[in-house]
């Protein structure tokens, strides 16, 4: 997806930015404007959270080849302990600090618990690293259930809102989406412009050969821990957000249903770049909300997970990958057809 | 040229007015069950009683037609306020009944307060909290809670069967809890023991429990087993295995018709088991014969008799109706003509009548009953008595009732 | 054995005294003071039943998803999906016959079916790509799970073994001696005894087929390098079919085991994989031994915290796990 040569040159000029981008950019600020509320904050909104979680599992996976299953339970965490230290309606906990506090902890605390997940799995390669993480989300799940001193167990907590600020309702469809839009675009860049920084490129060196990057003398542990606590910090605040969304949090939120969403969610839109996680979540909300529409009701996992089937063993890059590859086609063969047949090979198909 | 298009201009036009002015005359209805996941089954018994409701009333109130859209969770909160926010938000409905669950009852409640335009009618949803702390002013239970379907159930174990002191064994989560609570309350008031030590909570979707099995106590009179439906065979059958012989006292969905009527061998040692609920298999009434007569013809591939679930469901789905017939149908004031009338609404169901208290839970009869041996050598509940008229704080004043505190693993105290 | 004495003579001597302990405890009749300090013998005793007892299905339950692993390294994570199949299927055909029996086998060489389609059709073309064989099983595992759903819905399923296996019976243990000299001794369910002893049976079974086979020598060679096994002219694909064969098999038997001792219902498929991930990750990928330590390990573990722990026993394996990752992250039997 990236041109190569572009990547030490150092500015980049609006005239560069491929006009596709452009008109995301336009669509997705604009959306609240044609779309029915429900649209915005069930779909829009709540896509973009998704994504965002999603995007935490994907820079650890596809640029760190950790596949992580514990990034939601993160989230949880975080969610969570907006619920513990801030305000909530079931009268357990709550500690009712000022807002701004409440959301540092949490995020915070979320990145915590990326990291301890971290350093547990962090002597662990490949398939071994989903297997500890999925138990230990499902260790989480269970520990969270059962305890109600700190977190109610089943019931979980309730009335957990964003503080009113600047006299908007922050809870509101409009304002919420954009909010989550800033999230999500903020994330999308930094997760980008880290993927192109000396982190990001160690990361992935790291991943292709962690080897030879030992003999060059970079500490692979420490390196590993620490794409952890970052992408703890994406969860943390997509965390905040979710809980804010749902108005309430439970062991439901964080179970291994879930859990294995996210990874659906992320294979399916491409685990190669920032945007797929995105794609996936925009996917996977459309069908969760009209599959009942559309097709038997209750058969929603099935098609979600034939969907998933088909992504892994036809593109296992994601729908992003299946574009990336069928857009040059499309172009070249435009190309051809307007120069009369001479086969051209111009910058625009090698850099799509 | 012109003539074909003016006339498919005016047909456009009036098929428009047309749709309008059904529109407008269709009432939406919204019913929300445990449509996914494990409880499926109680979900699509609950749905059944929606569809009795609405056959009796021809699908239409007022001279308006009622148009019914399904929503689906699956037993977790979370599932469930998506289906809401679907039902409410993108489909428009203006009732919504539901949900079935204890704890998706409480989230709903939350929910049913950021819409105050929309009415909402539980489904079988029995957590104490929904409707005792803190209610919402447009959420409207005409079916009682767990702690009331224990009525009558603490004084016969204490009084008639003789038990002086019993161990608990129930799931850890606040379903159970209400329940216990309506059992042990009681019991203890009139000198029954159980201590803390006596009391089992296992965790959800427990299918061992042997070890539990192994550790309960010998020196109790009985045991008070509130788990339901698949925990309740697993519990049984492995409890028959472990030659435990203690008897037992069962909850409201320990010793129904989905467990008594299981496959496997008969279990003959839990012959004698007292029960209590808000319906009793076996009540020689017109009105539930009527209801049960009702159920089979118009789904032969139900359950063999409708189950609480589908009880609850009925009674809820036919009060909202009832009350959208006393405002002929008119919801253009938000509901709150509707609302209004639903406070006030008393009538008469298949299980007697029903009323609601000030803060919207309903009033009704429970019924006492006790697992004997039926004329095919099957297992069915007889009804022994019927407690009248049962609120939710029992009569008492509701400052003194909540004095009793939240139901929880340690409520009440009886060493 | 004596090898093993001699090189771990420390170790020998503790694991004696610890047996030693134990059958003391086990057989004699408990002094006051031991009672109050844990509680009755009999739930002591049987809770220690229980654990062993457990054990022995995950073991039947978590050897096939090592073997398949340990040869192909492919974590089958619809190996849960596998055990609930068969335990439906089982459930069918026992119905439909009458025969117990006949379901157990009907249910091993149909979830063994199953397992030899999937390496042909599917894995086959994905060799060497680890991850990508296991979001497979993810995504194969949660379209079955739906499907199970849809077919069979959410009720709960009980089988109905033969009368000689059921019921309760007596041990030779002594519960308690009553303050009038009558002896009290505990009762324990037969089938907990005969999901034991069939797990024993398996897993010689197994250990006779992996160590005095020839295809047993193939599979423990390709366990250690799969390429030269190739090399050596075997028929490799051959040899992935039987083990991914015999591992789905298991996994459908241990369903109709564990389904009659403990029911059939939606969730246990992901009950049974979580617990067969935390056993081979204890006890070592690869490795059947490493899978008899696991389980036994998590099947006490698992008793003892549902029995004297019940809020928190659920999260004791967790723990375990965790604790065994930090000291040995490769499992106790497992190389590196």
């Amino acid at each position: 997806m990236f041109d190569t040569r572009r990547l030490f040159s150092g500015n980049v000029s609006i005239s560069e930015i491929h006009p596709a981008k452009i008109i995301l950019g336009v669509f997705l600020i604009a959306y609240p404007s044609f779309t029915s509320d429900f649209f915005t904050f069930q779909i829009g909104a709540y896509s973009l959270i998704l994504g965002t979680i999603a995007l935490s599992l994907m820079m650890l996976a596809g640029y760190g080849g950790m596949v992580s299953l514990a990034q939601m339970s993160a989230a949880g965490f975080s969610g969570y302990i907006m619920a513990i230290f801030g305000e909530n309606s079931v009268a357990v906990m709550g500690f009712g600090w000022p807002w701004w506090l409440t959301i540092i902890t949490a995020i915070l605390c979320g990145a915590l618990f990326s990291t301890i997940v971290g350093a547990i799995s962090v002597r662990t390669e490949g398939i071994y690293t989903i297997m500890i993480t999925l138990a230990i989300a499902a260790a989480f799940f269970y520990f969270v259930r059962q305890n109600y001193h700190i977190f109610n167990g089943f019931t979980g907590f309730a009335g957990i809102e964003p503080p009113k600020l600047f006299g908007i309702n922050w809870r509101d469809p409009v304002p919420f989406y954009y909010l989550t839009l800033f999230m999500a675009a903020f994330f999308l860049w930094a997760v980008s412009h880290c993927s192109r920084s000396t982190f990001g490129l160690g990361l992935q060196a790291i991943r292709d050969n962690p080897r030879r990057m030992r003999a060059l003398g970079y500490h692979v542990g420490w390196h590993r821990i620490t794409a952890y606590f970052f992408s703890g910090l994406i969860a943390g605040t997509a965390g905040v957000l979710l809980v804010w969304f749902n108005g309430r949090i439970s062991p439901g939120s964080i179970g291994v249903e879930v859990v294995i969403d996210i990874l659906v969610i992320a294979v399916v839109g491409g685990i190669r770049s920032p945007t797929g996680p995105f794609l996936g979540a925009i996917v996977f909300v459309l069908l969760e909300n009209f599959a009942i529409d559309l097709i038997d009701r209750e058969r929603f996992n099935t098609v979600i997970g034939l969907v998933f089937l088909l992504v892994v063993l036809f593109s296992p890059d994601g729908l992003l990958g299946l574009w990336n590859r069928i857009y040059p086609k499309i172009r070249f063969r435009r190309s051809v057809r307007t120069n009369g047949g001479r086969t051209q090979w111009d910058d625009s198909v090698s850099s799509g | 040229m012109l003539v074909m298009l003016k006339k498919t201009l005016a047909t456009a036009l009036l098929l428009s007015l047309a749709n309008l002015a059904i529109a407008q005359g269709t009432i939406k209805m919204g019913a929300l069950a445990t449509l996914e996941g494990a409880f499926t089954v109680l979900g699509e018994d609950g749905m059944r009683g929606v569809k009795m409701a609405l056959n009796e009333f021809n699908y239409s109130v007022g001279g308006k037609k009622i148009q019914l859209i399904t929503g689906s969770s699956d037993a977790s909160p979370d599932s469930a306020i998506r289906a809401a926010r679907k039902l409410v938000e993108q489909d428009g409905v203006q009732v919504l009944i539901g949900p079935l669950s204890g704890s998706e009852g409480l989230a709903i409640k939350d929910y049913a307060k950021t819409k105050p335009n929309v009415t909402f009618v539980n489904g079988t949803s029995a957590a104490q909290d929904t409707t005792l702390r803190k209610p919402a002013g447009n959420f409207f239970r005409f079916s009682t809670d767990g702690a009331q379907w224990m009525a009558g159930l603490g004084e016969y174990a204490y009084k008639v069967k003789g038990y002086r002191s019993v161990a608990v064994l129930a799931e850890d989560y606040s379903f159970p809890y209400t329940q216990v609570f309506g059992f042990l309350e009681p019991f203890c008031r009139l000198g029954g023991k159980s201590s803390a030590d006596a009391r089992f909570w296992v965790p959800i979707g427990n299918k061992d429990y042997s070890s539990v099995i192994a550790a309960l106590p010998d020196d109790v009179d009985a045991i008070y087993v509130a788990l339901g439906g698949a925990d309740s065979v697993n519990f049984l059958t492995q409890y028959e295995q472990s030659g435990g012989d203690l008897p037992l006292v069962g909850g409201s969905i320990t010793v129904d018709q989905s467990v008594l009527g299981s496959k496997g061998r008969t279990r003959k040692f839990i012959i004698g088991t007292p029960a209590a609920g808000p319906i009793s298999d076996t009540w020689n009434d017109p009105r539930w014969d009527k209801f049960v007569a009702d159920y089979k013809k118009q789904f032969p591939d139900g359950f063999p008799s409708p189950s609480l679930f589908a009880h609850g469901y009925y009674v809820n789905t036919k009060a909202a109706l009832l009350g959208l017939q006393n405002v002929g149908g008119d919801l253009s004031d938000g509901g709150k003509k509707l609302r209004q009338s639903l406070s006030s609404l008393v009538f008469d169901t298949p299980t007697g009548m029903v009323s609601l208290d000030e803060r919207r839970n309903a009033i009704a009869d429970i019924f006492l009953t006790e697992v004997i041996e039926g004329p095919g050598g099957n297992l069915v509940n007889k009804t022994i008595k019927v407690v009248p008229q049962v609120s939710q704080t029992f009569g008492l004043q509701y400052e003194d009732f909540l004095k009793y505190g939240q139901v929880g693993r340690e409520n009440p105290r009886c060493e | 054995m004596l090898r093993f004495i001699e090189r771990h003579t420390f170790w020998a001597i503790i694991i004696v005294l610890a047996t030693a302990i134990l059958l003391l405890l086990i057989f004699s009749v408990w002094p006051e003071w031991l009672i109050s300090v844990i509680g009755r013998k009999k739930t002591f005793v049987i809770t220690l039943l229980n654990g062993v007892t457990l054990a022995g299905l995950y073991f039947l339950v978590a050897s096939g998803f090592t073997l398949v692993f340990g040869l192909m390294r492919n974590v089958n994570l619809a190996h849960g999906s596998m055990y609930l199949l068969g335990a439906y299927i089982g459930y069918e055909v026992s119905e439909r016959s009458g025969s117990w029996f006949l379901g157990l086998a009907t249910a091993f060489f149909a979830i063994a079916l199953s397992g030899v389609l999937l390496q042909i059709l599917v894995f086959r073309r994905m060799e060497k790509e680890e991850l990508r064989q296991t979001l497979v099983t993810i995504g194969i595992s949660i379209i079955a799970a739906d499907l199970m759903l849809a077919i069979w819905t959410g009720t709960t399923y009980q089988f109905t073994p033969p009368d000689w296996l059921w019921g309760s019976s007596v041990l030779p243990i002594i519960s308690v001696i009553k303050a009038s000299g009558k002896v009290i001794y505990l009762k324990y369910p037969i089938y907990r005894l005969t999901v034991l002893a069939v797990a024993v049976l398996v897993g010689i079974a197994l250990w006779l087929f992996l160590n005095r086979t020839k295809i047993g020598m193939m599979i423990r060679a390709g366990v250690n390098d799969r390429d030269m096994l190739s090399a050596s002219g075997v028929n490799i694909q051959l040899v992935f079919a039987i083990v991914f064969a015999i591992g789905a098999g298991l996994a459908g038997f241990a369903g109709v085991i564990g389904g009659t001792a403990l029911s059939i219902a939606p969730g246990e498929d992901v009950r049974y994989l979580l617990a067969s991930l935390i056993v081979v990750i204890v006890g070592g990928l690869g490795s059947v031994t490493g899978v008899a330590i696991g389980s036994l390990l998590i099947g006490l573990a698992e008793q003892f915290g549902l029995a004297y722990f019940p809020t928190y026993g659920v999260v004791l394996t967790f723990l375990i796990m965790v604790v065994v990752l930090a000291i040995r992250p490769q499992g106790i039997m497992g190389e590196r």
